[in-house]
């Protein structure tokens, strides 16, 4: 037998190469801040904007793009606690508020949901939190109107993705940064932005019921389900990403929240009658005004 | 002979014809300032890019908006000398909305004169896109004289498939002139992924067929998208001449000397060998054609 050449082997995408989920912080941060300023000042007649700020990584780098974006004067942070939040919530977002200077007020909702809640003793903590959330949503408008401002949404593609929210709940502010965003990537920019790393390293939680964690309400650590995710939305199935070596439980776990939360990502269904119909044959961006054809 | 060019990579005013017509002669006005024979606007810069249905409210005719350039131009510049511009545009063609760029020749004392007009050719209908639903499609990729040699445009998606290109080139141009409203994806380098894709294929296309191109494209946000930037100029060797930057306006001047034109031919004459065996490739392209349909082959 004569000399074997050496062999070169192909490879396939690899579970362990989390680089397929980089970002450059540096570019992404002067891209959203450009956004945020056209979306709030050019597209929107505001200067101020209301976050809520929760203590945890999103809405800290949602403060953070803000500040950046149209001054630390400029916005205004809100902590919503509930009697039940955890008080490290309470003291992370604290500093995230006092680390950038932003306004800050703090508006506990526990009376409102209490109140709402005092006829439905038995409601799941499912329907609490979903009430919670919603209180916060109407919270958050409130101090808009009050300050003349526009709420900025916190969510990030991995929980939209996974339907992990509430419906016109948090995913209620019209303007939003991180919504393309993966939790990983996320966590890239905080680190970028220097937001604390006790916020950035401490478990993602909803903050909805005591000792709740995000990963084990979804079942997966946020980590794989980015992968899993970065790669089904590209359209490779699940069973491909098994024979790449994902865990089969953690692919099956992201892809059937994914096809059971997509009604999660539209508006309500509405019944078409006419041709007409807004959204289906009626089009129009969401910042079109042409100029009046005629006084007004 | 020397083209020097000025490419305003901006942010048109979404859905404003009347305060993008304001800004180009703006643009023109700084244009003439800097010396420059040419300026071109990106894609859609009269109207913005994402209007969906709105498309038929902004939609002009290639002559009404020759008018209103060269108005615009005079109120700008009254003494001003000739200046030839490009510009991206919806057009109302035949009853029929088309995403088309036009180049003419402007002037403070002659008419202006329509020197052509390209309607793009590939409508990207996928992922973030949908123009098919809105406009119709161009279908032809032509080239035309202009005072400073022989020219075509190319929009966008037209720009990504190799062949529009070689079509151009075989017409005879010495200047590609590409527009886009290209928004940004991918930002894991350094600058967005297809900022650095555009690069690419703009050398390339400069490369096999010693062809000046430009890329003049769009800045600013549409409801999220961010549109970027990136605007090149590239000689007839890929060397870059000019480039804009990924985010934020620039008017990019630079001069194109047509003698670069020939050192690029004399080293690399793949122009010429492809005008050799474009006849074959005629042939096997429509036998290709015919396969894709499903009509079989020539026997």
């Amino acid at each position: 037998m004569g000399v074997r050449l050496p062999v070169v082997r192909g490879t396939q995408p690899d579970p362990a190469d989390h680089s397929v989920l980089a970002v450059n912080a540096a570019l992404l941060t002067d891209w959203l801040v450009a956004f945020l300023r056209d979306e709030v000042t050019v597209r929107r007649p505001f200067r101020t904007v209301v976050v809520g700020v929760s203590g945890g990584v999103d809405s800290a780098v949602t403060a953070h793009l803000c500040a950046r974006a149209l001054d630390p004067a400029n916005v205004l942070g809100v902590r919503m606690p509930y009697r039940t939040s955890s008080p490290d919530s309470l003291e992370h977002a604290q500093l995230v508020i006092e680390g950038l200077g932003i306004r800050s007020v703090t508006v506990d909702i526990s009376d409102a949901v209490d109140g709402l809640l005092r006829s439905e003793p038995d409601a799941s903590p499912l329907r609490r939190g979903n009430v919670m959330a919603r209180m916060r949503m109407i919270v958050l408008f409130d101090q808009a109107a009050k300050h003349h401002a526009i709420p900025v949404g916190t969510g990030n593609k991995t929980e939209r993705m996974l339907g992990y929210y509430t419906w016109h709940g948090d995913d209620a502010p019209p303007v939003n940064p991180l919504g393309d965003l993966l939790k990983t990537q996320v966590r890239a920019l905080a680190r970028h932005l220097g937001v604390p790393e006790a916020v950035v390293a401490k478990p993602p939680s909803a903050d909805l019921v005591r000792g709740q964690t995000d990963e084990a309400d979804i079942g997966v650590a946020y980590e794989n389900a980015d992968m899993i995710l970065h790669y089904l939305l590209q359209g490779y199935s699940a069973a491909r990403l098994v024979e790449w070596g994902f865990c089969p439980a953690d692919v099956h776990v992201v892809e059937r929240r994914v096809n059971q939360t997509h009604w999660k990502r539209h508006l309500p269904a509405t019944a078409m009658i006419s041709s007409t119909a807004i959204g289906e044959s009626y089009l129009r961006p969401t910042d079109y005004a042409p100029p009046a054809a005629l006084p007004g | 002979m020397q083209l020097r060019i000025a490419q305003a990579q901006i942010s048109p005013v979404f859905g404003d014809y009347a305060a993008n017509l304001a800004r180009f002669g703006e643009l023109a006005a700084q244009a003439v300032d800097e010396g420059c024979d040419l300026l071109t606007l990106p894609e859609t810069a009269l109207s913005g890019y994402f209007l969906e249905g709105a498309v038929i409210e902004v939609a002009r005719p290639a002559t009404t908006v020759l008018a209103d350039l060269c108005a615009s131009y005079r109120a700008a510049c009254p003494a001003g000398r000739p200046l030839d511009v490009l510009v991206g545009f919806y057009e109302l063609y035949e009853s029929n909305v088309y995403n088309s760029a036009l180049y003419a020749t402007l002037s403070a004392a002659d008419e202006p004169a329509l020197l052509h007009v390209h309607r793009k050719v590939f409508l990207p209908t996928y992922g973030v896109f949908d123009e098919q639903r809105f406009v119709a499609r161009g279908h032809r990729i032509g080239a035309f004289d202009t005072r400073f040699g022989r020219t075509a445009i190319l929009i966008c998606e037209d720009v990504w498939h190799s062949m529009t290109a070689a079509i151009a080139a075989l017409r005879g141009a010495r200047f590609i002139h590409t527009v886009s409203s290209s928004p940004a994806r991918g930002f894991a380098g350094e600058v967005p992924w297809n900022v650095g894709k555009w690069l690419e294929l703009l050398q390339s296309i400069a490369q096999e067929h010693a062809v000046f191109v430009t890329h003049t494209a769009r800045v600013g946000f549409e409801n999220g998208k961010g549109f970027a930037g990136g605007s090149a100029a590239v000689a007839p060797d890929g060397r870059i001449m000019a480039r804009g930057p990924s985010l934020g306006e620039a008017l990019l001047c630079a001069t194109l000397d047509l003698d670069d034109l020939s050192v690029a031919r004399a080293n690399q004459p793949l122009g010429t060998d492809l005008a050799e065996a474009a006849g074959d490739l005629a042939t096997e392209f429509a036998d290709a054609v015919r396969e894709a349909r499903g009509e079989g082959t020539w026997a």
